[in-house]
């Protein structure tokens, strides 16, 4: 190492270890991962996010939670943001987390035909 | 990809408390439940509530799990890891006072809310044993930044402005100290880091070389650029095994990267760094007992001047710094000298790390600005006295120090202010005293520890100790008179004045301030023949009130000495007082209050 150049680099490689313990991200992405969750498919939906998640550098943590007590619409991803807004996903699968993360992280747009709201209206 | 950080302790206190299998059975059932490429398990340095360790936090979600035992583990990885479900009752909590409600937020819990992390900013959140998590934390760019954008001068007057002052305890303005050293002739100076750490129930500088070395290590290259020395020494006493290692391969991490060693960041400076072992003697701690200890001679103070800064290791000038002043060098570099001087009181600015100890709920390190009040510590932060005992006095300074009472717990903490009230910083041991703690005995185990520390140089510490540890000794078994409390007076201000180091001259400092604030307790065992506290066993006797006495035979059987005897639902038991050792076992068994200790 013989700048602060080379420093910053090797920092920005070390970055990505442990810049979850910082937090200061703008969405949190929770999902459901309790036996009715895992049951619907949620762990291949959960893999998908995080790897999404680090190769395009969404501005969000992943992680995850217990049953909310919906079951019957798992897999479930809820999304976080820092103005205190939330939205809640339902019947998720990997293609449609990998949407919520374009258009609603990505983006700032929610992805309204995924929504909770939405799906129920269409089963009424 | 990883999605979770697994954080386990690997300071000494929650590695006495088996954190090490802790951390083995993380790995182990994280592989089991298949979460090995999700998940990654980090050993790091002190989260400083070693009360309730061995403590695991969790990231992102930010949980702090307490009192981890390694069969909890299976169970936080299968229900949090695996299914998102926090096992709450191994959650850290506290209580809303006024609702009632559980606090779960680790921002919210009282012993963290009030502190302020700057010298332990990287404990507990970084691997201590990998350099690229510290440099994740802005690691190394203050040295950096130092080396190729400031001169010396210019490193020195930023370490000036910020008011930072000397963490061993006397408080040294640090700038003012590597300004003396810088302007001396010749091109063959050294740095010193002083993490002889002795003072008895202090522990702050161990977490930081356990938890953070690289800052140690940060700090110092700053130091030798702004003084012009190119090597330095890390003096630790071998009884801090695991900092030590750590240091060690901190050390050889930083040679690797270039960060230590020849034409650092390409500027044409040089600067290498050895960790230099102390037996574990008090008196090193003292600078010119530390430099005798590091060229190989035997650790015994000299007369200052000459100053190490004109004339220190091998003759030369030197600099001398403890830990956590270190340990603050590169986050002032970092974010300027105003920064930092907007923390803390008119003369003390910063933080200060103090190791809470002693009858307090939440024993541990905290870091608090200066001006924080040490009723802020004790009640708010250290949770009070356990078991609803009253509090009796908080000793600071450690043997160098005094005892402060209820009456001064208003007091802001600042240098002056602790000196004012008849204590002193040092290095920031605090230990918390309650009513079962008696102040003769406090000042008489100071006093003892001295005598075994002294090292026997002048005679006002080697003999002048030990005649007040002799009167001490009295006093406790009750063989004290009036006259000796003046004559202890006396002679404690005479060893102040005479001694030759640090050591002595701050000696009496526990007997002249339980002198002042506690002479009663000293009255009460010189005159009525007793220890209030109850501590003191020459004082003591123990016997059995007939009438309360239910004749169940369970102080008997407790009795190490069989000093009790009585018939088993027939007569009523009583104490031998010859064969009496007053232990309080039986006080302790009896359920019935029958055993009486006067």
């Amino acid at each position: 190492m013989k700048s602060l150049e080379d420093l910053k680099k090797m920092r920005e490689l070390a970055l990505k270890k442990v810049e979850m313990r910082e937090g200061g991200k703008d969405y949190r992405v929770v999902v459901g991962m309790a036996t009715c969750g895992i049951a619907a498919g949620a762990r291949p939906v959960l893999n998908k996010l995080v790897e999404e998640t680090a190769e395009k550098d969404y501005n969000c943590v992943v992680t995850q939670t217990g049953c909310i007590g919906m079951c019957v619409y798992e897999p479930i991803v809820e999304v976080y943001g820092k103005d205190g807004s939330h939205t809640t996903y339902v019947h998720v699968d990997a293609d449609k987390a990998v949407k919520i993360l374009e258009e609603h992280v990505g983006k700032g747009k929610v992805v309204e035909e995924y929504t909770v709201d939405s799906v129920r209206a269409r089963e009424v | 990809m990883i999605r979770a950080n697994v954080l386990c302790c690997a300071g000494t206190g929650c590695t006495s408390s088996r954190s090490a299998e802790v951390y083995d059975s993380f790995v182990k059932y994280i592989e089991q439940y298949g979460l090995k490429d999700e998940i990654n398990v980090v050993k790091t340095g002190c989260f400083g509530l070693c009360q309730k360790g061995p403590i695991v936090a969790v990231y992102p979600d930010k949980v702090f799990y307490c009192h981890v035992q390694p069969e909890n583990v299976e169970r936080i990885v299968s229900e949090h890891l695996l299914k998102g479900r926090k096992v709450e009752e191994l959650e850290l909590s506290d209580e809303d006072l006024q609702t009632g409600e559980k606090i779960l937020d680790i921002d919210k819990i009282k012993f963290y809310e009030k502190q302020q992390r700057i010298a332990l900013r990287n404990c507990g959140k970084i691997n201590p044993e990998d350099i690229n998590e510290y440099i994740a934390m802005r690691g190394y760019e203050a040295l950096g930044t130092a080396l190729t954008s400031m001169t010396p001068q210019e490193v020195i007057d930023v370490i000036k402005a910020s008011g930072l002052r000397g963490r061993g305890g006397a408080g040294f303005p640090t700038g003012v100290k590597w300004q003396f050293q810088k302007d001396q002739p010749g091109d063959e100076k050294y740095v010193i880091c002083n993490a002889d750490e002795g003072d008895p129930g202090a522990f702050m500088d161990r977490s930081i070389l356990e938890g953070d070395p690289n800052a140690i290590i940060e700090g110092m290259a700053i130091m030798a650029y702004a003084v012009g020395a190119h090597q330095g020494y890390i003096y630790c006493r071998a009884e801090y095994p695991i900092a030590v290692k750590r240091l060690n391969i901190a050390i050889g991490q930083a040679k690797e990267l270039g960060l230590l060693g020849k034409n650092i960041f390409d500027s044409g400076f040089d600067f290498d760094l050895e960790v230099r072992l102390g037996a574990g003697a008090f008196v090193c701690g003292e600078e010119t007992a530390l430099i005798a200890s590091i060229e190989g001679k035997r650790g015994m103070p000299m007369p200052k001047p000459p100053f190490p800064a004109v004339s220190g290791v091998w003759g030369k000038p030197t600099s001398i710094n403890n830990v956590e002043t270190l340990a603050n060098v590169a986050q002032i570099v970092l974010n300027g000298a105003e920064w930092y001087s907007s923390i803390g009181t008119e003369t003390s600015k910063g933080t200060k790390v103090f190791a809470l100890g002693g009858k307090i709920k939440n024993t541990g390190l905290v870091e608090i600005p200066m001006g924080t009040t040490l009723r802020e510590i004790i009640y708010e932060i250290g949770g009070g006295c356990p078991n609803n005992k009253a509090f009796k006095a908080v000793q600071t300074g450690g043997p160098s120090g005094g005892c402060l009472t209820e009456a001064q717990l208003d007091t802001p903490i600042d240098y002056e202010n602790l000196v004012a009230a008849g204590s002193m910083m040092g290095s920031g041991g605090m230990i918390v005293l309650d009513e079962d703690n008696c102040m003769v005995d406090v000042a008489r185990f100071y006093l003892e520890f001295i005598v075994d520390e002294s090292c026997g140089k002048c005679t006002p510490c080697r003999v002048g100790t030990k005649r007040l540890l002799e009167m001490l000794t009295k006093i406790t078994k009750g063989e004290g008179t009036l006259e000796m409390l003046d004559e202890m007076e006396q002679l404690c201000y005479e060893i102040k004045d005479t001694a030759l180091c640090g050591l002595g001259q701050t000696a009496p400092n526990p007997v002249l301030s339980t002198l002042k604030y506690f002479r009663d307790e000293y009255i009460a065992h010189i005159v009525d023949k007793k220890c209030p506290a109850g501590v003191c066993k020459d004082l003591l006797s123990y016997s059995i009130d007939p009438e309360k006495c239910k004749k169940c035979s369970m102080c008997a059987k407790a009795c190490p000495v069989g000093a009790i005897s009585g018939v088993p639902g027939k007569e009523p038991f009583v104490i031998d007082p010859e064969k009496c050792i007053k232990c309080g076992s039986c006080l302790a068994t009896c359920r019935f209050g029958a055993v009486i200790r006067k």
